[in-house]
Order: structure tokens, then C-alpha cells, then sequence
């Protein structure tokens, strides 16, 4: 218990409103402007979790993304979200936190124990051990003691985050001192500037470091950078971290808000400039994973915004001249500070501040919490030590976008090579510490004319810290995966020696903090064991996201309804009224069956009225690609398994459009409307595709100014009118006397006429077997059609029907669903359509692959019909299997149901040469068992289709 | 997300569009004396070339299918043109 808060100091908070707040069960107060994090720190509270391996206490460490500790399961409002980062939210009134990896909790958990067995656990030691002896048994128990937080399966956040587009002139990626300059710049020369930053408010470092900038304060040269970018169009976003950088200088960026749903923005820039500042390094020393060791940044942090501190007898270990501020600021604070500088020519020390040069920290004491250390071999008593083991510059956008990355002896670090990626990079990324250097290199990259912002020098000087293998004691390198120096000296022993298999053997970096205080010592750790350098050791590739995101976030609002949105019928209404049931056919939503009953028994009672007397159903799905102009018939014959060049004007024909490899891609019947006009009726599920295949062939193979292909699918819609009593209904329905003679429209024929004042098309084409007249009208008039046939249909006793009462009607007749009743390797012969194949002398679609060898097998799957004895259906999908011999699958069950005209059940299928077959008998294999199946021709009902007439 | 110039549209985003083929395959015919290796040649072939790459794509939302020069590594789009159709 040694954190406090400062009677005075903390410009976020407001300490008129305190905050109640839980941690693990027990009462904790916080204030507005908190987050938990600073919150915990002012409480005293240390342990905040445990290591995901050895169960170690673990506390807080850092400011923001970069924390691999304190990370809680978070409650409010019966909720629990887990896996929330304390650094990087907001703190709200009774929230309840829970640590993760703990039982019963931080403070006291069980499993702690695992840590006296560590040295039985190094790197690879779960791969190796329990592999050997049955992964599967110890992986429940592993994965229970192990992994962070725990998933509530009752909170299913809302999916209404709106993704939003935006472009701007320059997006200017972190607000510090460098993104605000380089922001001001650009926003004075009249250019559009979004500036985005992951934190509540713009600033950076300065909001916790302060200083002074062309002589006055900091917030006052913040104020004047908004002003310009507003006042030029632009746009300042904060709470929001872009996260990932993609191809043609998209960024996607997720907007936190509180109380309204969080957004998602893709933002396209002419220019970035990416000014995404550093994260301090940590030290290594025996026990440097004790809580109470804390970042020297994040402690300034902390104390000026907060006016939490982290200790009153603290410690501070650095190499570099970015602690001296922090020293300065805790001693002033009250706070008994020992400053313990790695370099022999150490600056000055602060006012009031103990000053060790040339001095190193080799272990810290202390069971939960932190009690001393030892500096230079010497005990020294504190409650908490800061460390800093100099900067990480967060270049992980730059690398996204393609960029390449030098050492820079100057910072101590891997900086942006200049022009390797499409950003500008400015101020402690491109490893320029110090304001004056930051707000100059900011000013330059967002097009500055005149001087730059003005700041006091203030170069920091940099000595290089580095984890010292022969060093007694266990030093941790990643604390979020519990990886030790011990485990990458294992992995050097090993063999596993480049950093990505360092990363997968020792599995450093890969935590949820995505090893942001880790992989530099990884890095620098392996070079030294390998005796490379940094950069010859190389550095692990980068992605995004750059931290993580809700998956809410990158789903959007494609949730439910609205996942995978169906394309609705315009008579949607009317079907809703008359009762029926919905679902989706080819991304269609159409009615199943009408009425309340079981589906199934209303698909038969349906079947069976539409053979008796009369069916109605909606084919507004069915495609209607016109193809138009003098080249139309050339184009269509190319594109046609079935030369269209010889249909009669009025005339319409059964086909196929074939793939290239010569494979059914569908079929449907084309209308000759004109001689250069057709409509394409393709199935409701291909007609997008059809349209492509046609206008490819328009554009690669034809002159394209020879035909023109319009999908019009959406803007018709059409009725289908079925039965031995479908004349009698159009009769009944007053339509165009024209349509009633059978010598006018015959079977396979199609007319175009005028109806109340507007077009009506009237097809005599069936995909029952049946009499059937589809017909079609523009989508508009759809209400009047469908009240005439309405009020017809009571006339007649006719029935409407949905579409799995069509499913059985079309199986009756052994009429093919392409993707149903065939797969990727049916082609029109193995449907028995031989003839264009022996006979079209003329090039089209697919001509050469129906010759391969493959082509000619005998043993090619065939469409056939099944019979079976019983009435119950065969299963979709069973193998059909010899009778007697090896067991091997010839083919497979297509298509089944119980024909209710035939009072049996049919069945479709492709079967190995199974039109040699028929009248033979298979076996058919279903859950283990063998039953017995006659093969027959595929058209079960009709075989004499005398009733296409009737 | 790459952004692509449709040469009917204008520049839109890479979610509209599809790779076609890759360019300057001729279609072998007439069918009787095309061989199975040449066949296969063409429908199955590809150089997916490292660097520069010229292509067919299709414009999904307008259906104009177009050669596109671009690299495959750089991303860098230089030329869109329509295909010549016959009259090539
Ligand atoms: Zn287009």
C-alpha cells in the first residue's frame, strides 16, 4: 500500500465528484476523470493481477496500450466485457473490476504456487511435455490456469457502430507536440487536416511534461492549432486510435465515444504525417516484474494528471536525460526520490533530488510489492521504483504501410528509414526527443513556411540499457506472457535464433500488449547472445491492428437482418397477408408455403392442388438480362451451350451457359422477344453472374458496339400461373383474350402485349410439367396483376404456393436446380443434353473442355432418377454404394421428397454411368445402414408430358 | 484497400471490382485442333508475375471489364484502358 494522491496536483480530475468503484469485490473511490488505472495507483493498491504462466503478482506498469498488466474483466450494468486495458479507459461510477488469471483473487491467489516450479516451465515447455503425453488431457486444465480474462455469453453488445468514409488533405496520425505543429502548418496553408490522437484530449507528452512553446504555454499553442484546423475545413478526432494502415494510404481508425455508439472511420489522405511519439523501454534486473516498478514516464503521467503517485521513497533508474524532468517533478511533489544514473558523466541532478552516477539497479526486493533494492551492491529501502531504459518509437503504421526501419545510434533505437513508406514522419518516432526537435520536424512535415514553434533545446541524450544475460536472478522481458531472459537464452541454445522464432518459441509478443515494453529486449538480448547487431538480428513483422479492436468495431452494423441483407420480392406484402412463411432462396427472400401448419404438410397439400387444378406462385426472382442490338444472337450463340441464333422471334428455348472448363454454370430458358431482341431468363441465384459471363463475351470477344446487356431482373416482376386449370384462371383474371389461344402462344413461346395501359409479357414455358403461363409486368404494376389473379384464383379454387411446393413439382419432372442437382464437375452431357456437344461446328463457351479425356469417361456421373419402396424419402446428400464388393460411393442423392401426386417417394441424383444403370438396383448408405434404390429415368411424373398441353 | 479507375466510372474502391484473367491470353481455336496441353495452358496458367502485371478486371457495380497495368508489389496502378473487343 504505498501509492497516494496529491492534495493538489492532477489537471484531469475533479475532485468534487468522487467515483465509487469495485476491484475484485472491495470498495475502491476514484474521481471524474480517472481512469481505473490512476484510480488503483492513488488507492495503494498494487497487485492487479497475476502472470499468465507462474501466477506472479503483477501491477501496474505503463500509461496507455503498451500496459501488459493491468488488465481487468470490467462489469457495469450486469455486463462484463472482458480483457479491458485500465490505462486506456475511463473510469465509471460503480464499476466493478476483476482481475484476470486469479483465484479467488489478485491478492490472494492459489495457483501462485506454479511459481516455485519455474524452473520445470521454461520456453517450449508445454509443447514438449504434454505433446509427449497426450496434449488432449492436459489441455482443459492448462487452458483453465492460463489466458487472461473470461467471456461473458450473455453480453451481446449492439451491433450499431457506423462505419463512415472520409477523405481529407493531410491526416495527421498522434496530437504530441510534433502532430500539432505539422497539423498547424498544413491547417494555415489552407489544407483540410483530421487529426487524430487515442487519447481524451490533444497534447501528447506535453499534457503530463508541460512547456513552454513561441514563449507562452502549451495549452495556448494547442488552442491556436485547433482554431486553424477548424477554421480550414479540418476535423480533430480524439479517444481514437487508428489502428491499421492499408494499401493507397487508407488508415482505419476506431472512435471511442462516451454514450453514443463507438464509430469506425476509413480515412483516405492525400498525405500523413505520422507522429505517434515512443514507449519507454523498462530495465532489467533481478525480479523487475514486482509490482510497484513502474514506468518513469508513465509516474509523471500519472502525478500530473492524476495527482496520483506511485510511492514515497522512490527510486528512479535511467541511462537517459528523460527522467531528469520526472525526478524534478516527484521531489517537488514530496516524495524522497533517488535518482540512479547508468552514466558516469550523468547531468546535474534536480533540486532535492539523491544522485547515484555510474550507478546500476541488480535486483529489487519484496513478496507482493516492492520493499528495496539493490543498487551497486548496496540495499536501498523504497517503496517504488521507476525505471526507464530509454524510448521505443511506435512505428508500427510506418511498417504497416510497407516502410523499412534503421538503427539510430543517436536515440538508441530502430527508426523510420526515410521515403520507405508513403508517411511523413516527425518527432520522438522518427526518434527526435526533446520539443524543440519535435515541434521543428512537425512543422517541416506538414508543410510549414516560416519558423517553426519555438522551444528551450533540450536535447536528451541517450545511454544504451541493455538486459545482461550472466546477471543472477530471473529478469523478465515480456511480463504479459511471463517470458524470461532465461527463456530467450534457451531459445538462442536452441537454434531458434531470428526473432520470429524466437517470437513462436518463447511466444514473446505475442500478448494482447503485443509486446511493446518487450520486444526491444527480446531484440537486443538475442543480439547480444548471437553477437549480432540490432538490426542484423532484424525485427518481427508488423500488422494490423495496432492494438486491439472490438470486433463490434470491424463488423458494424452487419449484424442479424442486416449481416447478409436478402433481396425482397415487390409483393412481399400481399404473401405476408395471404400468410406465408418466409425464407431465402438464393439470397431471395420468397415464401416457403402459405398458411400456419407444418411446412412440410403444407408444401404437399400445395403440390398436390397445383396438379389437381391450379398453382400461383412469385418468379419475380427468375433473371431477366436483355440482350439487345444486331450482335445479340452472335453473342448469345457463343455464350449458349444451345445455338439461339435459329430461335424464331416469339420462340423461347431451354439452355445452358457452360464455364470455360466446360462445367454447367446454369440454366434457364432465353426469350426471343425480336431478332435483336432476348431476354436471358437466368436462375434467380446466377443472374449476376450470367450478366458477367455475357458482357465479357461482349466486350473481349465481340464488337462491343454490336450489343447491349441490361439486367432488368429488379424492375419486372412476375407471377407464375400453373395446373391443368392455369388458361381457365387468366380467363377468369379478364386478361388479353391473345393469350388463350393455344395456336397464338404455344408451349415454349412468349408474347408481349398491353395490359390497363401497360406491358405484359406472357411466357408459355413450365418448370412443373404443368400448363404454365409466367407473367411478367413491370415491378410497379405488380399490385394490380396480383389482384386480378387474386381474385381469379378464388374463382378457379386455385391455390398459391410457395416455393417448396415448386421444389417438389420440378422433381416430379426430373428438372435440375444447377448447384443442387449438380457440382463442380457436371457438365450439359452428363445431364443428357448430347446433342450441341456431337453436333455445334461453331465456337462457344466451354466447347474445348467437353473433349478432354475427362470428358469422354463413361464413368462420368449422370442425372438419374431413384425408386424406392416405402414412403419414406431417401436422405439428401446419402452415397449411393454397390450392392456387392469394395464399398465405394458412385454418387449421391441430389435431390428427394414424397411426390404427393405420385403417392410415393422420388428422388434425383448423379450416379457413376448411371444411365447405363437404370433398372438396376444400388445400395444407398445413410448412418451406417445399406438400403436398396432402383435407378430410373429422372422424370418421375408425366413421362409423356401430355399435361404441358392439357 | 487499393483504389482502382474504372475506365466507365472513375476512381472507386478495390471492394468493387474483381480480377478477370490475366492479359494477353489468346483463347486457342478452333476447338478441333487445340491439343489438352494447350488447353490447359490457358484456362489453368498463370505467370502471377512479381512487379509489373497487366490484367483484365471487372468493374462489379457498371460491368466494364478493363485491362489494368499495375505492380503487384508496389501496388502502384499506371495504366487503365477498355478492351479493344473484336476490333483488336
Ligand atoms: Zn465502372
Amino acid at each position: 500500500m504505498s501509492g497516494w494522491r496529491h492534495s493538489s496536483i492532477g489537471s484531469q480530475i475533479d475532485r468534487n465528484t468522487p467515483l465509487p468503484f469495485t476491484f475484485d469485490g472491495r470498495p475502491g473511490s476514484g474521481f471524474a476523470g480517472d481512469t481505473p488505472a490512476s484510480a488503483l495507483l492513488a488507492s495503494g493498491i498494487r497487485v492487479l493481477g497475476r502472470s499468465f504462466k507462474y501466477h506472479r503478482p503483477r501491477g501496474l506498469w505503463g500509461m496507455g496500450n503498451e500496459e501488459p498488466n493491468a488488465i481487468f474483466d470490467v462489469t457495469e450494468d450486469g455486463r462484463t466485457t472482458p480483457n479491458v486495458r485500465s490505462t486506456t479507459v475511463m473510469l465509471r461510477r460503480n464499476m466493478a473490476l476483476r482481475s484476470v488469471n486469479t483465484a479467488p483473487d489478485a491478492a490472494r491467489d492459489r495457483t501462485g504456487m506454479l511459481d516455485l516450479f519455474n524452473r520445470f516451465l521454461p520456453g517450449g515447455f508445454y509443447y514438449k511435455t504434454f505433446m509427449a503425453f497426450g496434449w488432449m488431457r492436459w489441455e482443459p486444465m492448462i487452458r483453465r490456469m492460463a489466458g487472461l480474462g473470461r467471456l461473458d455469453p450473455g453480453h451481446c453488445p449492439p451491433a450499431d457502430i457506423p462505419q463512415l468514409n472520409a477523405r481529407c488533405d493531410l491526416l495527421v496520425i498522434g496530437a504530441g507536440p510534433a502532430g500539432l505543429a505539422a497539423a498547424r502548418a498544413a491547417a494555415r496553408n489552407g489544407r483540410e487536416v483530421w487529426l487524430v490522437d487515442d487519447a481524451p484530449e490533444p497534447g501528447g507528452s506535453l499534457r503530463w511534461r508541460g512547456g513552454a512553446i513561441d514563449g507562452g504555454d502549451w495549452r495556448e499553442f494547442t488552442r491556436d492549432a485547433i482554431g486553424a484546423i477548424i477554421a480550414a475545413g479540418g476535423r480533430i478526432l480524439t479517444g481514437t486510435t487508428i489502428w491499421g494502415a492499408f494499401d493507397h494510404g487508407l488508415f482505419a481508425a476506431w472512435e471511442r465515444r462516451d454514450g453514443s455508439p463507438d464509430r469506425l472511420w476509413r480515412i483516405r489522405a492525400a498525405e500523413t504525417v505520422l507522429a505517434t511519439g515512443a514507449i519507454e523501454r523498462p530495465l532489467w534486473f533481478a525480479n523487475n516484474d514486482l509490482p510497484g516498478i513502474l514506468s518513469a514516464e508513465a509516474a509523471l503521467h500519472y502525478l500530473s494528471l492524476y495527482g496520483a503517485v506511485a510511492g514515497r521513497r522512490i527510486l528512479l533508474a535511467t541511462g537517459n536525460d528523460a527522467s531528469y524532468p520526472v525526478a524534478a517533478a516527484l521531489a517537488q511533489a514530496g516524495c524522497d526520490v533517488t535518482l540512479a544514473d547508468a552514466r558516469a558523466d550523468a547531468p546535474a541532478a534536480p533540486d532535492g533530488v539523491k544522485h547515484l552516477g555510474a550507478a546500476r539497479l541488480t535486483q529489487a526486493h519484496g513478496r507482493n510489492s516492492v520493499a528495496g533494492a539493490v543498487v551497486d551492491g548496496r540495499v536501498i529501502e523504497t517503496d517504488a521504483i521507476l525505471v526507464s531504459g530509454g524510448y521505443t518509437p511506435s512505428v508500427h503504421l510506418h511498417c504497416q504501410a510497407g516502410g523499412k526501419l534503421d538503427w539510430d545510434t543517436g536515440s538508441d533505437s530502430l527508426i523510420p528509414r526515410p521515403g520507405s513508406s508513403a508517411l511523413w514522419v516527425a518527432g520522438a518516432v522518427n526518434g527526435s526527443f526533446g520539443l524543440a526537435r519535435a515541434l521543428a520536424e512537425g512543422h517541416a512535415a506538414g508543410g510549414g513556411t516560416g519558423p517553426a514553434p519555438r522551444a528551450a533545446a533540450g536535447d536528451w541524450q541517450f545511454f544504451p540499457m541493455r538486459p545482461d544475460p550472466d546477471l543472477r536472478g530471473r529478469q523478465w522481458i515480456d511480463p504479459q506472457n511471463d517470458v524470461t531472459l532465461k527463456d530467450v537464452k534457451l531459445a538462442a541454445q536452441e537454434g531458434y535464433r531470428s526473432v520470429e522464432h524466437l517470437k513462436r518459441y518463447t511466444t514473446l509478443g505475442m500478448a494482447t500488449d503485443q509486446g511493446r515494453s518487450a520486444n526491444f529486449a527480446g531484440l537486443a538480448t538475442m543480439a547480444a547472445l548471437t553477437g549480432r547487431t540490432i538490426p542484423e538480428t532484424g525485427t518481427t513483422t508488423y500488422r494490423p491492428p495496432f492494438s486491439p479492436v472490438p470486433l463490434g468495431v470491424i463488423g458494424g452494423l452487419r449484424r442479424g437482418d442486416l449481416f447478409n441483407a436478402p433481396k425482397r420480392l415487390p409483393l412481399e406484402i400481399a404473401h405476408k397477408a395471404r400468410g406465408a412463411m418466409f425464407r431465402e432462396y438464393g439470397g431471395w427472400l420468397r415464401p416457403s408455403v402459405y398458411g400456419t401448419d407444418d411446412e412440410a404438410v403444407l408444401a404437399q397439400q400445395e403440390a398436390l392442388a397445383a396438379r389437381k387444378s391450379v398453382g400461383l406462385y412469385d418468379a419475380s426472382p427468375l433473371g431477366k438480362i436483355e440482350v439487345i442490338g444486331p450482335g445479340a444472337a452472335e453473342l448469345l450463340d457463343y455464350c449458349g451451350y444451345l445455338r439461339l441464333s435459329t430461335l424464331k422471334p416469339g420462340r423461347a428455348r431451354y439452355g445452358f451457359v457452360l464455364g470455360e472448363t466446360g462445367i454447367v454454370h446454369d440454366d434457364g430458358v432465353v426469350f426471343r422477344l425480336a431478332e435483336n431482341r432476348f431476354v436471358v431468363s437466368a436462375s434467380s441465384s446466377h443472374a449476376a453472374t450470367v450478366r458477367m459471363i455475357l458482357e465479357e463475351a461482349r466486350q473481349d470477344v465481340f464488337d462491343p458496339t454490336k450489343s447491349f446487356i441490361h439486367d432488368v431482373t429488379a424492375g419486372f416482376a412476375t407471377l407464375t400461373v400453373t395446373g391443368p386449370k392455369s388458361r381457365d384462371l387468366l380467363i377468369a383474371a379478364n386478361l388479353p383474350e391473345a393469350l388463350y389461344d393455344d395456336a397464338n402462344l404455344p408451349h415454349m413461346s412468349v408474347t408481349e402485349t398491353f395490359w390497363n395501359g401497360h406491358s405484359l409479357r406472357v411466357a408459355r414455358v413450365s418448370f412443373t410439367g404443368d400448363r404454365s403461363y409466367e407473367v411478367t409486368v413491370p415491378a410497379r404494376h405488380a399490385p394490380a396483376l396480383y389482384s386480378a389473379l387474386e381474385t381469379a384464383r378464388q374463382e378457379v379454387s386455385g391455390r398459391w404456393i410457395g416455393m417448396e411446393a415448386v421444389m417438389i413439382l420440378r422433381a416430379e419432372k426430373g428438372f435440375i436446380l444447377v448447384g443442387k442437382d449438380t457440382d463442380g464437375l457436371t457438365m450439359p452431357h452428363d445431364l443428357g443434353w448430347e446433342a450441341p456437344r456431337e453436333k455445334r461446328k461453331d465456337e462457344y463457351l466451354g466447347r474445348r473442355s467437353l473433349f478432354t479425356a475427362e470428358a469422354r469417361r463413361a464413368d462420368r456421373r449422370q442425372l438419374v432418377g431413384l425408386e424406392i419402396d416405402g414412403d419414406a424419402p431417401l436422405p439428401t446428400g446419402a452415397h449411393l454404394v454397390p450392392l456387392e464388393g469394395q464399398r465405394r460411393s458412385l454418387g449421391f442423392v441430389t435431390s428427394s421428397y414424397f411426390s404427393p401426386i405420385l403417392g410415393r417417394p422420388i428422388a434425383l441424383a448423379l450416379v457413376e454411368g448411371g444411365r447405363n444403370r437404370i433398372g438396376t438396383e444400388l445400395g444407398v448408405f445413410h448412418l451406417g445402414k445399406i438400403g436398396r434404390v432402383r435407378i430410373c429415368d429422372s422424370c418421375a411424373f408425366d413421362p409423356t408430358w401430355e399435361r404441358l398441353h392439357a | 484497400m487499393q483504389i482502382f479507375t474504372c475506365p466507365f466510372c472513375g476512381p472507386r474502391d478495390e471492394t468493387e471490382f474483381h480480377f478477370a484473367a490475366e492479359a494477353g491470353k489468346k483463347r486457342p481455336i478452333p476447338a478441333e485442333t487445340v491439343t489438352d496441353d494447350e488447353w490447359a495452358e490457358y484456362l489453368y496458367m498463370n505467370s502471377a508475375s512479381r512487379g509489373k502485371a497487366q490484367e483484365v478486371w471487372l468493374h462489379v457495380t457498371c460491368g466494364e471489364f478493363f485491362l489494368m497495368t499495375r505492380d503487384t508489389v508496389t501496388r502502384d496502378v499506371t495504366a487503365v484502358t477498355s478492351l479493344p473487343g473484336r476490333n483488336a
